[in-house]
């Protein structure tokens, strides 16, 4: 023990223990447990005889190469590993490509996407300030830039980077990445809708969410079974709402400024905002919105869980006061035609809700308060939606089934399913019956099920409602 | 002796469940616990167990404490779950599968 208190001794593990601090995939908790092995090796090493520097060379060899061990620590805990996507390269001779090659793909990729938009122009589909949008860029809006992003992931997870030519196999998997945007842009254009038509609208919005599973699976590539892969690909579309969230209100600032500056000349600029700002910025802050979550995330802390940690509490409050307005004053949910939808959009949200306090969450900790109010928050939406369902169920009974009904009910079923055996997982969670990578995994096992969902909407709904 | 990297990663998981079966312990008491019972064959790089046992505890087969230590510092102490103990039967029978067969075809061709 004496040994311990020699000065430079304890100066070689304050060095090391800053060393070894700035990795960033090991936490203040995992160093001190591993600073705490090292001082238990120095002492049997020093009371077997060895001399204080002898001793600490020894235990550090023996502790293994850090770069090796970071790398361990990073996939076991890759909730960290999100904020600075560093797994080291796993040899030292895979060198990354070089920052400005990816910025030229990224601009590259921009730009195609912000061009192909305006490619159907040149065959008879005109963007004009003056018509509504034409339902050929609804239907069709998710194939101009996913295709490209799936790209841009394939090219960023491309493997063996730097010294290992193409061979079959990544033929095999760019083919396999473009199959589902073939087919959505078949079920897309294939169907003779009228120019009025539900069916039609409900493929506008069903298609980008079964195709963003495709972005999602060139996003992880193989690590789509392996652990945290699907949670990585969650924290990045949230992230990446965020970020086109942002880009999007620059692009409005950007279009007050065109259209008041040209006006102040005497001219007016709506086709310029309306046929090119619009539609390119649009299609091109995706592309760009992704690079910069893929680029920045060390940047900015996390901000789809922040909101969460801020809107569960608010959303619990507003679920129950409802409630209890309700039960008081005892008047019937008054079913419109958008409150089916409406109610959908609530299970949307609590589920958004669930699934980002989860990505955020160390799934090592105990349960603490926040958890007892994600349970409360789930257990109130499920009654709010229960009684809304129960209005629904018989305006359909009475008006029968259309396009949007059976759809919209579709997906009040599959988020209730989810939300009912999530909020079983919490309350046994809660109890510790169940740890809480049982949630999580629930969660992510589930995200193909929306996709799926929505696949059968675009590709049996038209023909089913014969179109209209 | 020098070992594959697979075989030692792969005998990780039931060698410090069997460990915390016997008790409960800490990352370099599991360590010198792997040495002794292997008689120094079986050598982990030290740093390696950690993020082991944080799998483990992710998976719920580990349960683990900070308290403090003989020596003053606060300590990480894990502890097997019943889950845990589920793994580690599981585990058994596959390695023991596994030792069987090797037994088996090694006898045959040793007495051949």
């Amino acid at each position: 023990m004496t040994t311990l208190a020699d000065r430079p001794l304890e100066e070689q593990i304050a060095q090391w223990r800053a060393f070894v601090r700035r990795r960033p995939a090991l936490h203040g908790p995992d160093v001190e447990e591993l600073e705490g092995h090292l001082r238990d090796q120095l002492v049997a090493l020093t009371d077997a005889g060895l001399a204080g520097d002898e001793a600490f060379l020894v235990a550090v060899k023996r502790m293994g190469s850090l770069d090796a061990l970071s790398r361990e620590f990073a996939r076991e805990h890759s909730e960290r590993l999100w904020k600075q996507l560093v797994i080291a390269p796993a040899t030292a001779d895979e060198p990354a490509a070089p920052a400005h090659t990816e910025i030229l793909i990224v601009l590259g990729l921009a730009v195609a996407a912000a061009l192909a938009i305006k490619v159907p122009a040149l065959f008879g589909h005109p963007l004009s300030p003056d018509e509504e949008l034409p339902p050929f860029y609804a239907r069709n809006a998710s194939l101009f830039v996913f295709p490209l992003l799936a790209v841009y992931f394939a090219w960023k997870r491309r493997p063996g980077t730097g010294h290992r030519r193409q061979d079959g196999s990544d033929v095999v998997r760019g083919l396999w990445l473009a199959l589902p945007f073939a087919a959505g842009a078949v079920f897309a254009n294939v169907f003779p809708f009228p120019s009025v038509s539900d069916t039609q609208m409900l493929t506008a919005l069903h298609l980008p969410i079964a195709l963003w599973l495709a972005v999602g699976f060139a996003y992880v590539r193989s690590r789509w079974f392996a652990d945290g892969g699907r949670m990585d690909f969650v924290r990045f579309s949230g992230e990446l709402v965020i970020y086109y969230v942002l880009i999007a209100l620059g692009g409005g600032v950007f279009t007050a400024f065109t259209i008041m500056m040209f006006q102040a000349i005497g001219m007016k600029a709506d086709w310029l905002v309306a046929g090119w700002v619009l539609p390119c910025g649009a299609m091109g802050a995706v592309i760009i919105g992704s690079w910069l979550v893929e680029a920045k995330q060390s940047v900015i802390e996390n901000m789809a869980p922040v909101l969460t940690r801020l809107f569960t509490p608010l959303f619990t409050i507003l679920l129950l006061v409802f409630l209890a307005t309700m039960a008081w004053t005892g008047s019937p949910i008054n079913v419109e035609r958008e409150v089916l939808i409406g109610f959908d959009l609530l299970l949307v949200l609590v589920v958004g809700l669930v699934l980002y306090a989860a990505s955020a969450r160390d799934p090592r900790a105990q349960p603490d308060l926040f958890d007892r109010l994600q349970l409360l928050l789930v257990v109130s939406a499920l009654v709010v939606d229960g009684v809304a369902l129960a209005a629904i169920a018989a305006r359909i009974s009475e008006f029968g089934f259309t396009p949007n009904r059976v759809a919209a009910l579709g997906e009040n079923l599959i988020l209730l399913v989810n939300l009912a055996w999530s909020a079983r997982l919490y309350a046994r969670f809660l109890r510790r019956r169940v740890s809480f990578a049982a949630l999580e995994q629930w969660q992510i096992a589930y995200l193909p099920v929306y996709a799926a969902w929505a696949a059968l909407v675009v590709v049996v709904f038209p023909p089913l409602f014969g179109y209209r | 002796m020098d070992m594959k990297k697979d075989l030692v990663a792969a005998s990780a998981t039931p060698l410090v469940l069997a460990i915390l079966a016997e008790g409960d312990s800490y990352g370099y008491a599991i360590i010198k616990r792997v040495t002794e019972l292997s008689g120094g064959h079986l050598q982990w790089t030290d740093g390696m167990l950690y993020p082991v046992l944080h799998r483990l505890e992710r998976q719920g087969h580990v349960a683990a404490k900070w308290s403090a230590s003989e020596n003053g510092r606060r300590r990480k102490y894990y502890r097997i779950t019943r889950e845990g103990r589920a793994q580690l039967a599981a585990q058994r029978r596959q390695w023991q599968v596994v030792d069987g067969t090797l037994r088996g075809i090694w006898t045959r061709t040793c007495t051949a």
